[in-house]
């Protein structure tokens, strides 16, 4: 599919899709805060849903859910399941 | 050295509660100290700091109730309070001889993390395992004896909000003050031994003392230099030492950027596989299902729409009877303390309008405080709060502002001072100052009263019905629409402020306690009365002293004779006539206190700086009797109301619905100049006096409460910015006005 071609990130997942973390693009400062908070590289993440306008999205990590923007989600490269 | 068995009798125990966000930490603070708790902010940062006193066994200890963070990595002020009180480096903050550190045991290898880093630091823990109860019921089977095996300490198992457990605990907790239990060290890999070598090489010359391996860890993960600082190395080498050591992580083949991150990770999920057993470790089905609703596209907005409606409602609402209780009260008060001190009418004065006047003044707010952190305490406790951000953060990321600023903004427009309270719940630094300055600029119900008097007295008759209602429509958003391209500026150009990257723990949904709640609104309550409240007594004082003083006695005297030869003329008798009438009529002898205390507030020192200042505000068309007003109202904006009615020798008791005043204010002609003649009130005026009124910081209560939860620096940038503003806006569209 043409869609595996480029990198997959986070913000790419569409609802409801799982996928599981492989790594972050470099240089984005936030990124040991996301890995503190539990979405480490390797880890399992759903796509729960995004907010009424959009931004910013819903996940599951390990059952619990957390939120964060789409541009943050933009950072993290993912493998779709 | 034998470690002695009890400690010295003079010095309390100290400990320290330390947890990651929702996790019942509260909870258990609550549970362990019942009402003897004391909170405060810490010494230079506006954290608020919780402690308490709670028994272990027969003797009493100490209990700090540290904000809840993910890490130690102090790039939030919180997780600095939290380091610095854990390493003795606080101000008046003693070291903690044991840190209770409360996980959630159906979430364990993330809590653990945060033990994890606190225990590096070398203090003692004891691992309180909340949610015991909701784990076994979601069949994650913790085996007790092997955690405690691997980790080294003492675990107990809790639910907080049942009080299950926490007598275990505290045996636990006192036991352990003695025995300092120490988790298990983390094996560090080579490379990170060797990146410790370095730092401590390229420091050793120029220390004060030994660094702790804690510290030497903190600095190469975090690239924070304050632990070296600290120990005296100077600020070059400080870099040089980091550096160096953070190079030797990356040889190692670590990124130093998260290397703690991913090692500690591993170690703990090492550390805990052998112990928990979790055939089911998704969350109760239940959070979901509410969130399928709570946080949809439409019934979402609908819900949260309707959750507000409530809020709203309650804080400008249901304050309301309980307000004019306070004022029922303060009136009879300053009645009953008068009536004891009529023969001093200066002391009278000072206690009635003074004294009572300002312990009203603050008294006057609780009920819009309590009833709003009545729900700010639900909408937290249930974890519907990250929904409502989750919804809202879209409207607000653009400016810097988050999501959970729309409560505190939503209640400044009923009040700014609960809703400056309220943004404590929002954790980002710079999203919080934002939402603090910007909270002043929400119409709050004391605008409303100077807008239905001018509305009433000048559009109205002039325009009709209809566009006084839009005008008092528009009014209610003029200083969000003028605040708003500053907010982004600010954002953008101004604040030095790191942002924090946007996460959000949605929790599962609680049920919140009654007693978590009432503790809640006590705490607040509390600290406003004591904090702000004292600023807000003092202010009213001052202004009292600026209004009665000088009052030499000539000004009555004065004034009763100008008022009887007024008399005289007007009904056409002889001067001891008229001063019979005066004997006789009491509708005159009102008119003549009326006018008494209008001469001594036109010499009063207020009035003076009212007539110095109004070349100033005469670019806003303003005469020196709306200029006296629009000072006076400076602690208060209400109090221009009043004020006008003590000027126009209409009695102070006049309010917004007076015909009196109306009518009085729209007879206001200039006396002399290029004007003389022509009406005062003009609608150029009378809009450049509204427009003021938006943006004016007229409130010594909200400069009081913004100092608190800033510091001095905000409170008075954001009096002079608004003061400043509101100036400038009311001189253009004077100036704008009058052209057509």
């Amino acid at each position: 599919m043409a869609g595996e071609e480029r990198l997959k990130t986070l913000n790419d997942l569409r609802q409801g899709q799982s996928a599981k973390i492989s790594s972050y693009l470099p240089r984005f400062a936030a990124a040991r805060r996301l890995m503190e908070l539990g979405l480490m590289p390797g880890v399992t993440v759903r796509f729960v849903k995004s907010a009424p306008l959009g931004d910013p999205i819903a996940l599951e990590v390990e059952g619990r859910h957390l939120s964060l923007r789409r541009r943050d989600a933009a950072m993290i490269s993912v493998q779709a399941l | 050295m034998a470690i002695p068995s009890s400690l010295p009798a003079n010095r309390p125990i100290r400990i320290a509660l330390l947890g990651n966000p929702n996790t019942g930490k509260s909870t258990l603070f609550n549970c362990l100290t019942g009402l003897r708790q004391k909170v405060g902010n810490y010494p230079g940062v506006t954290v608020q700091r919780k402690t308490g006193s709670m028994l272990l066994g027969l003797e009493r200890a100490e209990i700090i109730d540290l904000p809840g963070t993910y890490s130690l990595a102090a790039d939030s002020p919180d997780e600095r309070v939290v380091v610095d009180a854990l390493l003795g480096e606080m101000e008046s903050v003693e070291p903690p001889d044991l840190a209770l550190c409360i996980v959630d045991a159906t979430n364990l290898q993330r809590n653990l993390f945060l033990v994890y880093q606190i225990a590096q630091l070398g203090i003692p823990v004891v691992l309180a395992l909340n949610h015991w109860d909701s784990a076994r019921r979601r069949n994650i089977v913790v085996d007790l004896p092997c955690l405690r095996e691997e980790l080294g300490v003492p675990v107990v198992p809790i639910s907080a909000a049942r009080a299950e457990g926490v007598a275990e605990l505290r045996q636990a907790v006192a036991e352990a003050v003695r025995s300092k239990p120490l988790l298990k060290p983390v094996p560090w890999p080579e490379t990170v031994s060797l990146a410790i070598a370095t730092v401590e090489e390229l420091c050793a010359a120029e220390l004060d003392r030994e660094l702790s391996q804690a510290e030497i860890l903190r600095s190469l993960f975090d690239e924070d230099r304050r632990y070296l600082s600290r120990a005296g190395v100077g600020d070059e080498q400080v870099g040089r030492a980091i550096e160096a050591g953070r190079r030797e992580l990356f040889k190692g083949g670590l990124n130093p950027g998260n290397a703690e991150t991913v090692l500690l990770y591993r170690h703990i999920k090492d550390k805990i596989e052998p112990c928990v057993n979790a055939s089911d470790s998704r969350r109760g089905g239940g959070s979901e299902s509410i969130d399928s609703i709570l946080t949809h596209k439409v019934w979402g907005l609908i819900a949260f729409l309707g959750l507000m409606y409530v809020v709203f409602q309650s804080v400008y609402s249901w304050a309301a009877p309980f307000m004019d209780l306070i004022d029922a009260g303060k009136g009879m008060i300053q009645d009953l303390v008068g009536g004891w001190l009529t023969g001093w009418p200066m002391l009278q004065s000072m206690a009635t309008d003074g004294v009572v006047e300002g312990v009203g003044a603050v008294f006057i707010f609780l009920p819009q405080i309590l009833i709003l952190f009545f729900f700010v305490a639900l909408l937290e406790d249930t974890g519907y709060m990250a929904r409502a951000a989750f919804l809202m953060d879209k409207l607000f990321s653009w400016c810097g502002l988050s999501g959970k600023s729309f409560v505190p903004l939503l209640s400044s427009y009923a009040c700014a001072i609960p809703g400056v309270m309220a943004t404590r719940t929002i954790q980002d630094p710079k999203a919080r100052l934002i939402t603090i300055l910007l909270a002043p600029f929400m119409s709050c119900s004391a605008r409303l009263p100077v807008y239905v008097l001018l509305i009433g007295a000048f559009i109205e008759p002039s325009y009709g019905a209809a566009v006084a209602g839009a005008t008092l429509f528009v009014m209610h958003f003029v200083g969000l629409l003028v605040a708003m391209p500053f907010v982004y500026l600010a954002n953008r150009y101004v604040l030095k402020i790191p942002p924090q990257p946007f996460l959000l723990e949605m929790p599962s949904y609680q049920v919140p306690k009654v007693r978590d709640v009432a503790l809640r609104m006590y705490n607040q309550g509390k600290e406003f009365v004591v904090n702000a409240g004292t600023v807000i007594f003092a202010i009213t004082i001052v202004i009292w002293a600026l209004l009665y003083f000088p009052r030499g006695p000539e000004v009555e005297a004065q004034t009763r004779e100008a008022f009887l030869s007024e008399v005289a003329t007007e009904q056409a008798v002889s001067l001891p006539e008229a001063e019979a009438l005066l004997e006789s009529d009491e509708e005159l002898v009102a008119q003549l206190d009326h006018a008494i205390a209008s001469a001594y507030t036109e010499q009063s020192y207020m009035g003076r700086i009212g007539k110095t200042a109004q070349p100033v505000f005469a670019l806003a068309g303003f005469d020196w009797k709306i200029t006296v007003g629009v000072i006076a109202a400076f602690p208060a904006r209400e109090v221009i109301i009043s004020t006008l009615g003590i000027i126009y020798s209409l009695g102070g008791d006049t309010d917004e619905e007076s015909g009196d005043l109306r009518a009085t204010m729209a007879a206001q002609t200039w006396p002399s100049g290029e004007r003389m003649g022509q009406p005062i009130f003009t609608i150029p005026v009378v809009s450049a006096l509204m427009v003021f009124f938006a943006l004016c910081q007229q409130c010594g209560a909200t400069v009081a409460v913004v100092s608190q939860e800033t510091s001095w620096r905000y409170g008075v940038f954001s009096f002079v910015f608004m003061t400043g503003l509101a100036w400038l806006a009311s001189v253009i569209v004077y100036q704008v006005g009058s052209l057509f």
